[in-house]
């Protein structure tokens, strides 16, 4: 009796399934997320059990990280456009056009006027560094934290508030952020807070 | 999806000369790739959850405080005073002779001590939830409901005042413990010099 021959199975697999599972979890994945906002500082924030969430429009983020220094921006590039033309005619900064582009890119900032022109002409790679970010003043004396929410709101009556702060933050940086709020009347703000229990929590 | 044709070869010496069939068989596995390297770049530059947020409503300097300030009756009033290193002092009442007690923020801290201040709607706001779930309610009316209880004229009133040495963790877990004993009434004030003597006092 011969021996029967093995019949030799090709090894191609079909690859049409595999792709239709890859492009639908990636549409998924494109139409539920949201891209994460590019932050200068890392802030832990403390958790809650808060369920609301924040609208992804119409918000200005005040960020506050664990060495008190103050952020501020506002969503929409050319609301951003209109804000810091309005700070740069209040403390009588000249900004170039491409100063004012640049400015338009970044979500959030943290420097006082006089730096900022400085700020701006960095490249991209060290903006981050901290020595870079001075942070906003908020002072009683020195306020130029009340301008730039007064002026963003100005920009953009709709402006809800957003206080993203570190869980380590002392409260008397807290406190002045809060008290420079309540002088411009802007009484209702959001704190954002993780979901209690939350993965990634420290 | 049907299998590859194979038949190479076997009707090569045959009489008649066919026209070679093209397979109409793409090969995906580089479209896969380029799926998949595109799902990581999502997965790791996006972000699924939207951060959480609470409202707080601050009094505005405009408003006339004393109003706020004078309904609070002294067997209702309850002052949180944040210390640091994680440590709440707590009175009842007024701050002239107050006993002053430290607690933390652990569960069977500060949260039992405001539960039981605020027993009455805590458990009305129980009962409520309960509900909730059985009558599968609408959560407006949901809503409408809690806000009615919490609206309770008997509940304690808070006052949250934060020494410079806590840190903003310390407040959000307040603000957090508020919402927990669903206490509506409370406030962020300073710290006065009273309340900083009481403090004082304890620490020696």
């Amino acid at each position: 009796m011969p021996k029967a021959k093995v019949k030799r199975k090709s090894t191609w697999v079909d690859m049409t399934a595999m792709c239709d599972v890859a492009f639908l979890l990636l549409t998924f994945f494109m139409l539920t997320s949201n891209f994460t906002k590019k932050e200068p500082v890392l802030v832990a924030t403390p958790t809650s059990v808060s369920e609301i969430k924040i609208p992804e429009t119409n918000i200005m983020t005040v960020l506050v990280d664990k060495t008190g220094k103050v952020y501020f921006g506002i969503d929409g590039q050319d609301k951003r456009r209109q804000l810091i033309e309005k700070m740069a005619s209040i403390y009588k900064v000249n900004f170039s056009p491409e100063e004012m582009k640049k400015y338009t890119l970044l979500e959030l900032t943290g420097n006082p006027m006089q730096a900022m022109k400085a700020f701006l002409n960095l490249p991209a790679e060290s903006r981050d560094l901290p020595q870079n970010n001075l942070g906003i003043p908020a002072d009683s004396t020195n306020n130029e934290f009340k301008d730039w929410v007064k002026s963003a709101r100005e920009v953009n009556p709709e402006l809800r508030i957003a206080i993203k702060a570190d869980e380590k933050t002392p409260y008397p940086v807290i406190k002045k952020v809060m008290r420079s709020l309540q002088q411009l009347d802007e009484s209702r703000y959001n704190l954002i807070t993780k979901l209690e229990g939350a993965p990634g929590r420290e | 999806m049907a299998e590859i044709s194979q038949d190479t070869g076997s009707h090569k010496k045959g009489k008649k000369k066919r026209a070679k069939k093209l397979p109409t068989r793409i090969d995906l596995t580089p479209m896969v790739d380029l799926g998949f390297l595109l799902i990581t770049f999502f997965m790791l530059a996006t972000s699924l959850i939207k951060p959480q947020t609470m409202e707080i409503t601050m009094p505005s300097d405009k408003k006339v405080q004393d109003e706020d300030k004078t309904v609070a009756k002294a067997s209702q009033a309850v002052s949180i005073i944040l210390g640091k290193d994680d440590i709440v002092y707590y009175y009842f009442g007024k701050t002239e002779g107050a006993k002053v007690l430290k607690t933390n923020y652990a569960p069977d801290g500060l949260r039992k001590i405001l539960l039981e201040k605020n027993f009455e709607v805590a458990q009305q706001v129980e009962a409520l939830k309960a509900e909730k779930i059985r009558t599968r309610m609408k959560e407006e009316d949901y809503q409408k409901k809690l806000s009615a209880l919490r609206a309770n004229k008997n509940a304690p009133v808070v006052r949250i005042m934060a020494t410079d040495e806590s840190n903003y963790k310390n407040l959000v877990d307040v603000l957090d413990e508020m919402n927990i004993c669903s206490i509506s009434r409370y406030a962020i004030v300073d710290l006065e010099e009273p309340d900083k003597q009481l403090i004082a006092n304890l620490t020696p």
